[in-house]
């Protein structure tokens, strides 16, 4: 029997391996091919690092970074501003709108962008005629694209601790709405609202749909439009913006690592 | 406290009816704002799809559906969405399945399922491009096959733009999605199933065909139904590789929303979203049915 069972972690090791190496090859190729090209260029990578000279060459690439930027931004501070108060708040008083509200931020998901840019065309007329076409008004279509991951995120934050109990505590002792909200809730679940605003911050980055289809610009349609002029110059860009989403969300796994870990010991 | 008050059994005043209403009103930003920007847009998209260019009931945009052109895109998005999601299911899932025989919590599953979550993320202009550099005609991996094998890999026609490429690409962030999504099922299977299986008697080809298959069965479905709509929905690494013609579906609403079409088809862009929508809500609908069935014994 222990001859069979070595036999079998052996033969699951090689397995284990072997779909490892020929699935690491297809994974990472593109990566290892991207500083290739982007390197073909010596100029490519010092232009990259020099800002003013980068927006001079090339102004529609530098405006998207400081577009994509503040849009990023804003969507985490609008999508925390409504989404952490409701959820606290149906949870305190209005337990019945619980389900209504996850179906609510959880219908993007079966709304594809391209859908939602069809619909929201018109809601953008008047957007533009109230506001201006400014890119920085994507930020309300972002809001809700954002919608069904930050929900999440925030759900399990507040899961995670008995939001009645605190709140009614911290009534009794005297604290309003105000303090209950900023003072004693908010910081229990400080790690899901950064996770929220993390994938916040990595989906706006890498959003194109939307932006292109509205005639705005930002940091993707940016790199497209780039790609029809510099094709170096736009994998470099294109292999930084994937580089700092991976360390965003990398950052984002770490945390829910974390937060996992603490939670263990109690039952 | 108030609530406590209020919850306690008693005729309904007046008063806790007012407090009742107040109590909604915290509230109403989030659904105000929801339903500017989510409840028009898609309310936008369904009655558009339904109404005629002179503003009355008309059947005209879906029946316009029926439309080769529209067929062929929507045939065409199906098979690469179904194409995409099959390879990114079974490669996935071995995936996951190599990691479940790895140390629980060690250092590579850790590694791996970090990194998976990251690249199922990973879409848009930005995939198109590092595929490009890699396999594009100047790409990375296509001159050094040409320079070392003499091998062309565009030799019959350059695929990278159509079916095979695309299928090829969205791979790349299916079978990272696969890994998240099935990796919760495997690690259900007990150890002592297989054991029970051992002591009967049953060889591994038996525990695999007789117990493991079928438990897992409606799990990889849901799974392989979730990449199906995860493909179907993706628009961006399309919209940069594909910048002639418009041979899937969200290429054709790119078409009808930026070319002022053809006059009396204002609203085909919408009918073909509604398309879009009906697909994705049927296969999503079926993933959360599986979804029940496997969370019956996942427990």
């Amino acid at each position: 029997m222990a001859g069979v069972i070595a036999r079998r972690a052996r033969r699951q090791r090689v397995f284990r391996w072997a779909v490892l190496l020929a699935l690491g090859v297809f994974f990472v190729l593109p990566f290892v091919a991207m500083i290739e090209f982007s390197t073909r260029d010596p100029e490519t990578w010092p232009l990259l690092v020099d800002w003013p000279a980068l927006r001079e060459r090339y102004p529609a690439l530098a405006e998207g970074i400081v577009n994509s930027l503040l849009q990023a931004a804003f969507t985490a501070v609008l999508m925390l501003l409504l989404l952490v108060p409701t959820a606290v708040w149906v949870r305190l008083r209005l337990p019945r709108l619980r389900r209504l509200i996850e179906f609510i931020c959880l219908l993007p998901l079966t709304i594809p962008a391209i859908v939602l840019v069809v619909g929201l065309a018109p809601v953008y007329a008047w957007v533009t005629y109230f506001l201006g076409g400014s890119s920085l008004t994507l930020v309300f279509a972002y809001t809700v694209l954002v919608l069904p991951f930050a929900y999440r995120a925030v759900d399990v934050g507040l899961s995670a601790i008995d939001v009645r109990t605190l709140a009614e505590a911290a009534r009794s002792l005297g604290a309003g709405w105000g303090t209950v909200m900023w003072r004693v809730v908010l910081p229990n679940i400080r790690s899901a609202v950064l996770s929220a605003a993390f994938l916040t911050v990595a989906l706006v980055l890498g959003e194109f749909t939307i932006a292109s289809l509205l005639n705005r610009t930002n940091l993707q349609v940016a790199i497209n439009l780039l790609g029809k002029s510099s094709a170096t110059m736009s994998v470099a860009v294109s292999l930084i913006a994937l580089l700092l989403a991976f360390v965003l969300l990398l950052l984002l796994s770490l945390l829910g690592g974390r937060l996992r870990k603490a939670k263990e010991p109690t039952p | 406290m108030a609530e406590a008050a209020a919850g306690a059994p008693r005729s309904v005043t007046p008063r806790s009816r007012l407090r009742g209403v107040t109590s909604l009103l915290p509230t109403l930003p989030f659904f105000a704002y929801v339903t500017v920007f989510l409840l028009i847009p898609t309310l936008v998209v369904v009655i558009g799809a339904f109404a005629g260019n002179d503003g009355g009931v008309s059947l005209d945009s879906v029946k316009a559906l029926g439309n080769e052109v529209i067929l062929d895109a929507f045939g065409r998005s199906i098979a690469l969405s179904a194409m995409s999601a099959l390879i990114g299911a079974v490669l996935g899932a071995l995936l996951a399945y190599a990691l479940t025989t790895a140390k629980p919590g060690g250092v590579l599953r850790r590694t791996v399922t970090a990194a998976a979550g990251v690249l199922a993320q990973f879409g848009g202009v930005t995939l198109a491009f590092a595929f490009l550099a890699t396999i594009g005609l100047s790409g990375f991996v296509t001159v050094w096959l040409q320079d070392t094998f003499g091998f062309n890999l565009y030799e019959n026609g350059v695929w990278l733009f159509e079916l095979p490429g695309l299928t090829l690409i969205y791979t790349y962030f299916q079978i990272p999605l696969m890994v998240i999504v099935f990796l919760p099922a495997l690690d259900g299977l007990r150890p002592q199933w297989r054991e029970a299986t051992e002591n009967l008697g049953g060889t591994t080809w038996q525990y695999w065909t007789r117990v493991a298959g079928p438990l897992l069965a409606p799990a990889f479905l849901g799974s392989t139904l979730l990449l199906f709509a995860n493909a179907f929905s993706a628009y961006a690494t399309a919209a940069a590789l594909v910048s002639q013609g418009s041979p899937l579906v969200p290429l054709q609403i790119r078409g009808a929303l930026t070319s002022e079409v053809v006059l009396g088809q204002q609203n085909l862009g919408k009918a073909m979203a509604l398309g879009m929508v009906v697909v994705v809500a049927l296969v999503m609908t079926l993933y959360a049915l599986l979804q029940r069935r496997t969370s019956k014994w996942l427990g």
